[in-house]
């Protein structure tokens, strides 16, 4: 279950996908870390992530967790952004037989799930086919 | 610094299995009384026990005073470390170190995991928590389909056929089907692994690891100290852990999982032996890419290569290394924070010569590799047989 502090604090790299990106070598630190995974530096800047990437790879669930039953099969890709930064995300607006490595990707806010009828509806970022 | 060299004397498991009549704690007294019998009157110092799943699964925390007391072993320390899958791994290094540091003399290093009493949603709920819980699960990511990603990866960069997965699988359960512990000791052909349901494309049924419950313990002292116990013992000559970023967003390289070359390395150099030295080795395939990977990462063949070396014979008997006597997590079974503890023991029998029908001959030097998470935390040991 989501509680409704963890919802709020998440909101900043979750939806505004703000990460961390290092003074000193320029690595950026997404998840936004306390020292860079690279040189170790704890200098940053607030940096927001592109919006548009490539798919690096994709599987479909078929067996999904809590939560998920509805939507299923859907999509889970790994993004690999313009600026070089990775993250895991789903792949939506898409017929599966369409989906290939290397595709060009944009973000799009969506509904990922909801805590059952009384929990909290959450929000997130998904990747659709470039260009729709 | 190694103040004191270190023995395995004794070891002890149950068969991996759905045991709806055992318990967690009844289980671990299984395991660990098959290992106390065969040695002579241990006193045990403390209990280091692996257990993943207990809080979410079986309602239960605090499992070191559980087994302590399962086996009228009170007053002495017994706490669980917890590494996710890597949970028996890690157990066995705390284990290792108590020893070598002369904290304590002997230490039953224990897995234990009950996964079945409760539904399938729940358990898969409770494994899918090795992942990132913020930037993988929050998705809709499954602990299979974050290993799907690297399936699906290394089959578009290294142009890998898909039944050489199968084949893995295969001849993981013809391993399997010679194992008195197994879960699932049958043999298969690829025809059933390729049209097995999927999971999580490109991953199917059986690309993964049975779930099921199971113990193993093995029993460590110093060296120095093991003929007082039994005349039969091997020595732990390398020992390591490693961790890596528990997303796998955040790594460079989707083909290697850098934790697994980090441990082998160490714990090679400590043990002064290289990969080639080892004659046997239970590896950590929760899927038969983690097996592809993992066989690359430890150094048993090239990168991009593992289809080329399994049809050459590299892992069978009498092949570069014998992987995974015991069947692997695919046939042996995968009962999560138990899973290195089984793979130490499985290598003790092989260098002790008691492997039964699993037997690889000669063994003298062996390998274990148990994975937490997607390569997220490792532990390599290297064990030598004494004589």
């Amino acid at each position: 279950m989501m509680s409704v502090p963890r919802y709020w604090r998440e909101i900043p790299y979750r939806i505004r996908l703000e990460a961390k990106k290092c003074k000193l070598c320029n690595y950026v630190n997404y998840p936004p870390r306390s020292k860079c995974l690279k040189c170790g530096s704890t200098e940053f800047e607030k940096y927001i992530l592109p919006k548009r990437g490539k798919l690096l790879s994709f599987s479909i669930i078929r067996n999904p967790p809590i939560g998920f039953d509805k939507k299923t099969p859907y999509v889970i890709g790994l993004v690999e952004l313009e600026d070089g930064t990775r993250l895991i995300t789903q792949i939506t607006d898409i017929d599966i037989n369409e989906l290939k490595i290397g595709m060009e990707v944009e973000q799009v806010f969506r509904k990922i799930t909801e805590d059952g009828d009384s929990g909290i509806i959450q929000y997130g970022v998904k990747f659709r086919p470039k260009n729709m | 610094m190694i103040l004191r060299r270190v023995a395995v004397i004794s070891y002890g498991m149950t068969k991996v299995d759905k045991h709806w009549n055992k318990s967690l704690r009844s289980l671990f007294g299984e395991a660990a009384l098959n290992a106390i019998n065969k040695v002579k009157n241990p006193k045990i110092d403390a209990i280091i026990v692996g257990n993943m799943c207990a809080s979410d699964l079986s309602d239960q925390n605090n499992i070191g005073a559980i087994v302590a007391d399962e086996l009228g072993l009170t007053p002495i320390t017994a706490y669980r470390v917890e590494a996710a899958c890597g949970s028996g791994g890690a157990a066995l290094l705390t284990g290792f170190s108590l020893v070598s540091s002369g904290v304590y003399d002997v230490v039953m290093v224990g897995g234990v995991e009950k996964l079945t009493d409760n539904i399938g949603k729940m358990i898969s709920f409770s494994l899918g928590k090795a992942a990132d819980a913020e930037y993988e699960l929050f998705y809709g990511a499954t602990f299979a389909s974050l290993n799907a990603l690297l399936m699906n990866r290394y089959m578009y960069v290294y142009k890998t056929p898909r039944e050489a997965f199968a084949d893995f699988a295969v001849l993981m359960h013809k391993n399997g089907a010679k194992n008195p512990y197994a879960q699932l000791p049958f043999e298969i052909n690829r025809e059933i692994a390729l049209n097995s349901e999927y999971i999580a494309d490109p991953i199917r049924l059986y690309d993964c690891a049975p779930i099921g419950d199971g113990a193993a313990v093995i029993i460590l002292c110093s060296l120095e100290e093991a003929s007082k116990y039994t005349d039969s013992f091997v020595e732990i000559i390398g020992i390591s852990g490693a961790s890596d970023t528990i997303n796998i967003a955040s790594r460079d390289d989707l083909l290697s999982l850098k934790a697994t070359v980090t441990a082998a390395n160490n714990a090679y150099k400590m043990a002064k032996v290289t990969p080639k030295d080892i004659d046997v080795a239970e590896i950590h395939d929760t899927f038969t890419i983690t097996a592809a990977i993992s066989l690359e990462d430890l150094g048993f063949c090239e990168r991009g290569k593992f289809d080329k070396f399994l049809y050459e014979g590299a892992f069978e008997p009498g092949g570069i290394v014998a992987i995974n006597p015991s069947g692997g997590l695919k046939s042996r079974g995968h009962p999560v924070g138990a899973t290195g503890v089984y793979q130490a023991a499985e290598i003790t029998m092989q260098l002790l010569g008691e492997a039964g029908k699993m037997q690889i001959p000669n063994a003298e030097i062996g390998l274990t590799h148990n994975m937490g998470g997607v390569g997220s935390s490792v532990y390599v040991s290297i064990m030598k047989r004494v004589k």
